[in-house]
């Protein structure tokens, strides 16, 4: 067992993608994210990596965007006017069937917007985002330890089905230090049949492209890719249950809304409610079975997220609008305190939310 | 047990560092332990804050809204943060920079010179240091013994000339 380190979470992150095997960052400075830049800007250089500053995000997401052709390990973080410049090269990336891990430590919005914490990206992250018919992978950290273990697994899961994947975090989850145990990847590069990596005039050259004018090739290619998405929503889902076993209502909350909520179901249940938690760790997949099964049971669901209520659609739509859902929301880089989400708890027990 | 703690003061005094020597000190006691700063635009003189939480369970919210302990080192964090404080709960005051007294009678205070006592032992930046040694002593959240496993964790070794000055405050401040 590593030793326990205290270290914010944007630190997590970065150790944990290098401990991963990611070689490659290429970034441009924003708040609340700076920390993972500053980290690989010192460590790269010490271990044979490449840290570069790119003059915008634009040209961070396309030296992305050129590595991953090559089958390394390769990443870029940034924050949500950021994330949004991205958005073409992310884009390029689905389409080009290429693995990349793509860090959004999420502010307020929308525009400039400010610089505390949001999760108000869930729909650009989970729905696509740029154009086109894609997701990504998209994991949402509650822990500084998540912030790490869920690096490492993005960087698996992206290459195993040749998904870019998004860890989608907040100010909070990236500024707040907790006791981190970083794991050791026992990660060896596999030769891949796709790379751009010359051919020594022993093979056929491989093409990494999103361009196909051929309408019925295009379609193909995204027939293909929706049957590699059937896998991961029916292999990769991944979420925590708490105290659901007995209840008869349902939080739903994912990274730093979890948290705050955890509290308000503790003091929920401590005043005789019965009320448990789905919390999501895959945003995309989203855990639909789990939340199906529960709209069955309980009596009503509470999304509580940093949005004007974004994740609730998914509530909606996996619950199949059996039961109300409520949300409990707070914006523009504001927390709701346990007390808020406790309060809103208490409404929906008493069925007057 | 739980300890919700916010330490809050200007920008430049240490708070931020003195929390996690709180939090290191924690974690090497085996607690459960969450360390979250205000982040803003702020820079020297401007306003700082950090939420700390040291616990025998698993930390939920590392937001600390409603303080246990509250460190206050200058007026407007005692201004701010004052109501905010549970009932019972303890406030430490840097009177040598905030001139008023605490109004709450419901929790209990303790005014510490912290920033004279700073500059008699010779190091004028450290009433951070000297508050933490009266918050172990009153507080309880973490244990007086092996101060120097703390210290090590948040003293840079760049700084390591710093280690003894930032015990000699902590004492400085417990035996006050």
């Amino acid at each position: 067992m590593a030793e326990k380190v205290l270290m914010k979470g944007n630190e997590a992150i970065a150790e944990a993608a290098i401990k991963a095997g990611c070689r490659h960052y290429f970034g441009y400075p924003i708040t609340p994210q700076t920390e993972i830049a500053a980290y690989m800007a010192k460590r790269m250089p010490k271990i044979n990596g490449v840290f570069l500053q790119a003059e915008s995000e634009i040209s961070a997401i396309n030296m992305v965007y050129g590595v991953a052709g090559t089958g390394y390990r390769v990443m870029t973080s940034s924050s949500s006017p950021g994330v949004s410049l991205k958005q073409e090269g992310i884009s390029y990336i689905a389409g080009a069937d290429l693995p990349a891990l793509i860090v959004n430590v999420q502010r307020g919005g929308p525009g400039l917007g400010g610089i505390q914490p949001s999760q108000s990206d869930y729909f650009q992250a989970t729905k696509g985002g740029g154009h086109g018919d894609y997701h990504l992978i998209v994991v949402a950290p509650a822990s500084v330890q998540e912030m790490a273990d869920l690096t490492i697994l993005s960087f698996d899961l992206a290459e195993k089905y040749r998904v870019p994947a998004m860890l989608l975090a907040d100010g909070t989850m990236g500024q707040m230090m907790e006791p981190v145990e970083l794991p050791e990847v026992d990660y060896k590069p596999t030769e891949k049949d796709w790379t751009v990596t010359g051919t020594q005039m022993k093979r056929k050259h491989n093409i990494v492209n999103s361009l196909y004018l051929s309408p019925e090739e295009l379609e193909r290619t995204n027939f293909e890719r929706f049957e590699r998405y059937k896998q991961i929503e029916e292999n990769e889902v991944r979420y925590e249950s708490f105290m659901m076993d007995d209840a008869e209502y349902c939080v739903v909350a994912f990274g730093i809304a979890s948290r705050v909520s955890k509290n308000a179901v503790i003091a929920a249940r401590n005043m005789g409610i019965k009320v448990g938690m789905i919390r999501p760790i895959t945003l995309w997949p989203f855990p639909v079975k789990p939340i199906a099964e529960a709209a069955d049971k309980v009596k009503a669901f509470l999304s509580v997220e940093l949005s004007m209520g974004q994740m609730i659609e998914d509530v909606k739509l996996a619950s199949e609008c059996k039961k109300p859902v409520y949300l409990c929301n707070r914006v523009g880089g504001m927390i709701p305190t346990p007390e808020q989400v406790l309060e809103s708890i208490k409404k929906m027990a008493g069925g007057e939310n | 047990m739980t300890k919700n703690i916010l330490i809050a003061g200007f920008g430049g005094q240490g708070v931020l560092f003195a929390g996690k020597f709180l939090a290191y000190k924690g974690m090497l006691e085996g607690k459960q332990i969450s360390w979250l700063p205000s982040y803003g635009p702020e820079m020297r003189g401007g306003t700082a804050n950090c939420s700390v939480i040291i616990s025998d369970e698993p930390v939920g919210s590392p937001i600390v809204s409603k303080p246990d302990i509250l460190i206050a080192m200058n007026l407007p964090s005692l201004d701010k943060y004052e109501k905010d404080v549970v009932s019972g709960g303890m406030i430490f005051v840097d009177s040598t920079l905030i001139g008023r007294k605490v109004e709450r009678t419901d929790v209990k205070v303790f005014y510490v010179p912290s920033t004279k006592l700073a500059q008699e032992i010779g190091a004028p930046k450290l009433s951070n240091m000297i508050l933490m040694g009266k918050v172990i002593k009153e507080a309880g959240a973490v244990s007086y013994e092996n101060l120097e496993d703390g210290l090590k964790k948040v003293v840079p070794a760049k700084h390591a000339d710093m280690f003894d000055i930032n015990l000699k405050a902590i004492e400085t401040g417990y035996n006050y």
